[in-house]
């Protein structure tokens, strides 16, 4: 496990690649003028949105002194883009940190400097150097219709090139709810049969990140979560790690003291809206959607969208664009509690309360462990 | 004479390729073609139009707003629901800064490769780099020291052996003209950008909870409350961080962005001959103040005729599928307006994996927009265009700044350099006039002022059974339009014509070139295997593709249908 030797190791195998003058993440970032301090500063802040205890920063640390620059690939398909602006907004590491110090990113069409046939040579190297050994990230949905006719790159169709790159990929991770569950373009009726990663390479082991776009937060999170660990974090379900997807918004919202008191924003603008008051009457879904948002939040923890007055709308929720509009229909069945007088019992029960009223998904995870992750059929 | 094919087009957003006929040195021909359809329209049928902001903003992940605001608009048209000040300069503000940040992330990270050699900065002095940069502005990050930081930071990335996203491209080629310092001055800047975009688009979370898709607009208004005295509203602490982040964001476009775009620009003055079409722009107008005046004028200019902008009419709009994958109705030739429009598809291009398209007939799933059956170029320099034929002070100042700067006539702005340089002033702008609207924002709280929606019409109750409107926006790319039928309180039929289906498009019926194609014909190109000019025309408009794609409901003609950006 040392480098020293030459070789960084992890579980007795040999990492990523054996070229001698490779630095581990952490020296190479020493070699670039980072300091120890801003790197145990930022293995704290990774640390912190994986949920792992304090005490695990310096073996965070450790992980990260013996890894070196892992290839990464990123493919873009049936996308917005969004999910690789949500990455240029990253903190914990910078993009830049992410570009030129920690992975080597070896293809992303949107920041790459070379283009056509040489663009292509440069996926090609990465993904046969190091075959089995790149993280592959995916963005967008996977259209299956017509020959995969709906979506090309230098003329191939994103499925070969997803079931080519993918498939040779230690992980991938699904960036986005289009790439995680099929997202917008396989909204009913789903004109060009769009799937999820998972779907289209099923041999592939994938990690999805859904969200509309994904928090960069949680990527940062997974990927050296996988560097650190040597092997991907726990799933729920839905393909998504329990660290950030494992609660729901509702449970962790900053306004459910004001839900549990039966205060609500009644229309836009009034005093309640004015005052952080509970958005379920104007159609949030937080109590249906498990995502740290409230928690993590966006921007360098500047906002999130119920902080910032607008409702939830379930977008790290497989089939949310169907399953969970319209956006400001309130949910049927949530009782709201309407006195302060219930606050006591619903503290007591809160979690068995919660499932009951909401048809929680926690419940629908425990009796469908063995689902495949893009089965979409979860009522709602 | 040769086909040459680039696909990936990189550093764009979406799924963009160009095959060009080059012949002596020169293209003599080209096609833009999108390979990539979603068909988001099709879901719209039927939906809440109160909803339809947030499907259509997914157009687009890069120009994150623009479709939520045409949605917006085009609802609040249709409905005729008149919004109260304060969401309208909330508007104006978000709109500004994502102008500002989007075309200084273009500058830097889409377009700049294609004018500055990253290879060559590693051989700068970078004493040499600190005395350029001090010559053209007293930027704080201008010292010898910070150039030679910067310098070894991409010497170690070098001598790693792994070149990541700069591994493969055109270093070397003999079109960059750049000095060694002067790349490596560009080089520094493309990393302060990055951090610098980072920052400044927090506007967008404080007023709308995050960046990208940011979360927050309304049909007759805004969702952010106002309230000096919440802590959970827009009050003094939140708007003073705007101000600050708005004076951080204008601070870098004037002492970084416009200097380092002169500085490159007049080591390219070449370029002020190359790339530019055939000279038809269309300008929407933006910033709507409360008098109902635009800040951006609309217009149309025809054949480069900078002494004439006429007004724009949107009847005169209609598309064209005799090239993209479509099929229509009553058969093709013919085009048809937004309200009418149809994009039934029907690829009938070649099975992939593919060489070559079959350009001589349908070649790409982007359609054919026309104005007055003429295509049209979008986007920056139509906008600053149009401003400035138009007489708009701020506009006409900026103009003549960078043009007097560079020693060029205003005929340099029909050009790839042009487009460019019209990014910048347009940035230039966007940045110096946001900081106002914010200022008014608060002229309005402190009197007492804190409507942030109409309220009224917000139920669909109250709707009438059939409405229809349409909803304009100056995206940073250019004129968007969205259109919107309701009918029982649903969409009946949606549809949008986007900056980048006007300057991306295919031949039309009358096989006149799309903007792209025709500002690439008779561009040089040194070495056919590495058109990097090529790029540098294609990137000058910024392209943005995901959006470009429409579709219909199957079911007869009940179309809805939508692009993008």
């Amino acid at each position: 496990m040392s480098k020293q030797n030459g070789s960084a190791t992890r579980n007795g195998k040999k990492h990523v690649s054996d070229e001698s003058r490779e630095y581990s993440v952490g020296e190479d970032l020493r070699q670039r003028g980072v300091s120890r301090r801003d790197f145990l500063k930022f293995c704290s802040a990774v640390t912190a949105a994986l949920s792992l205890p304090v005490s695990f920063a310096p073996k965070v640390a450790e992980a990260l002194d013996e890894i070196k620059r892992p290839p990464l690939v990123w493919l873009e398909f049936q996308d917005c883009a969004g999910n690789t602006e949500a990455l240029l907004r990253a903190a914990n590491p910078t993009a830049a940190e992410i570009v030129l110090d920690i992975l080597s990113v070896d293809y992303h069409e949107t920041i790459m400097a070379a283009a056509g046939h040489q663009a292509e040579a440069a996926l090609d190297k990465s993904i046969t150097d190091y075959k089995g050994k790149y993280i592959c990230v995916v963005e967008g949905s996977i259209p299956m219709k017509d020959g995969g006719v709906y979506g090309c790159v230098g003329g191939k169709s994103f499925l070969d090139l997803a079931r080519k790159v993918c498939g040779g990929a230690a992980a991938t991770i699904a960036v986005g709810t289009c790439a995680a569950y099929g997202g917008i373009p396989a909204a009913v009726p789903n004109p060009t049969g769009a799937v999820s990663v998972k779907e289209a390479v099923p041999g592939a082991t994938v990690i999805n990140l859904p969200g509309c776009p994904v928090n960069a937060d949680n990527l940062t999170a997974t990927i050296v979560h996988y560097l650190v660990f040597g092997k991907i974090p726990a799933l729920d379900a839905f393909g998504r790690p329990l660290f950030a997807y494992g609660k729901r918004i509702h449970d962790n919202c900053e306004r459910r003291p004001h839900f549990d008191a039966g205060q609500y924003v009644e229309q836009w603008g009034d005093d309640g809206h004015r005052k952080g008051f509970c958005l379920y009457k104007m159609g949030c879904k937080g109590p249906l959607t498990f995502h740290n948002c409230p928690s993590q939040r966006y921007n360098e923890k500047t906002g999130w969208p119920v902080g910032s007055g607008h409702g939830c709308v379930g977008c790290s929720e497989p089939a949310f664009w169907d399953s969970m509009g319209p956006m400001y229909k309130r949910l049927p069945e949530v009782h709201g509690f309407g006195i302060e007088a219930m606050a006591d019992k619903i503290g007591i029960g809160l979690a068995v309360g919660t499932a009951a009223a909401f048809a929680v998904h926690g419940a629908i995870m425990a009796i469908n462990k063995d689902r495949e992750p893009g089965d979409t059929t979860r009522e709602g | 004479m040769a086909r040459i094919v680039i696909d990936p087009i990189t550093r764009i957003e979406g799924h963009l390729r160009i095959e060009a006929q080059v012949d002596g040195g020169r293209i003599t021909d080209a096609w833009s073609s999108s390979t990539m359809f979603r068909g988001i329209e099709k879901i719209l049928k039927g939906r809440d139009p109160r909803d339809a902001w947030y499907w259509t903003q997914r157009f687009c992940g890069v120009c994150t707003t623009v479709h939520s605001i045409a949605s917006i608009r085009a609802v609040e048209n249709a409905l005729k629901i008149k919004i109260p000040p304060n969401a309208q300069l909330i508007r104006n503000i978000i709109i500004g800064i994502q102008n500002v940040q989007d075309h200084v992330i273009h500058f830097y990270h889409l377009h700049a490769l294609d004018w500055v050699d990253i290879t060559s900065a590693l051989k700068a002095d970078p004493g040499a780099s600190s005395k350029l940069a001090s010559s053209i502005s007293d930027w704080p990050n201008n010292s010898a020291t910070y150039f030679k930081e910067v310098q070894d930071r991409f010497k170690a990335f070098v001598a790693s052996g792994r070149l990541g996203p700069f591994a493969n491209a055109y270093w070397g080629h003999p079109a960059y003209r750049l000095p060694p310092e002067a790349n490596l001055m560009a080089a520094a800047h493309y990393l302060e950008a990055l951090e610098w975009q980072k920052d400044v688009i927090k506007i967008h979370a404080i007023l709308g909870s995050k960046n990208p898709h940011p979360q927050t607009f309304l049909v007759g208004g805004m969702a952010i409350p106002i309230d000096p005295d919440s802590q959970n509203a827009l009050n003094a602490d939140k708007l003073i961080e705007i101000k600050r982040l708005l004076k951080k964001a204008q601070d870098f476009v004037e002492n970084v962005y416009i200097p380092d775009l002169l500085a490159v620009a007049s080591y390219y003055k070449d370029w002020a001959a190359i790339g530019g079409g055939e000279g038809n722009f269309l300008c929407y107008g933006e910033f709507t103040d409360a008098g109902g005046n635009q800040w951006f004028p609309s217009g149309v200019i025809v054949n480069k005729d900078i002494t004439k902008v006429l007004p724009v009419d949107q009847k005169k709009i209609a598309e064209y599928v005799d090239h993209s994958w479509y099929d229509y109705m009553e058969g093709q030739g013919k085009g048809l307006h937004p309200w009418n429009g149809e994009s039934e598809p029907h690829y009938t291009g070649p099975k992939p994996p593919y060489q070559f398209l079959e350009t001589d007939k349908k070649y790409s799933w982007v359609k054919a927009p026309r104005y007055n059956e003429q295509p049209m170029e979008v986007g920056p320099l139509a906008r600053v265009l149009v401003a400035y034929a138009s007489g708009h002070k701020e506009a006409k100042e900026a103009v003549d700044m960078v043009l007097g700067k560079l020693g060029v006539g205003p005929e340099a702005l029909f050009s790839t350099l042009g487009r460019t340089g019209a990014r910048g002033i347009d940035c230039l702008l966007n940045a110096r006039q946001t900081p106002k609207w914010l200022d008014e924002l608060i002229g309005n709280i402190s009197k007492g002022d804190y409507r942030i929606h109409a309220n009224t019409l917000w139920d669909p109750s109250e709707w009438p059974a059939e409405a229809s409107g349409y909803g304009w926006h100056e995206a940073p790319r250019g004129a968007l339009g969205h259109w919107i039928r309701i009918k029982d309180k649903a969409i009946f039929n949606y549809q949008a014509v986007v900056p980048s289906t006007w300057n991306a498009s295919p031949r039309d019926a009358k096989g006149q070139r799309g903007p792209y194609e025709s500002a690439l014909v008779g561009t040089p190109l040194a070495d056919p295997d590495k058109p990097l000019e090529i790029l540098r025309t294609v990137h000058s408009f910024d392209p943005c593709l995901a959006c470009a794609v429409h579709v219909t409901d199957v079911a007869g003609n009940e179309m809805v249908k939508v692009k993008v950006c």
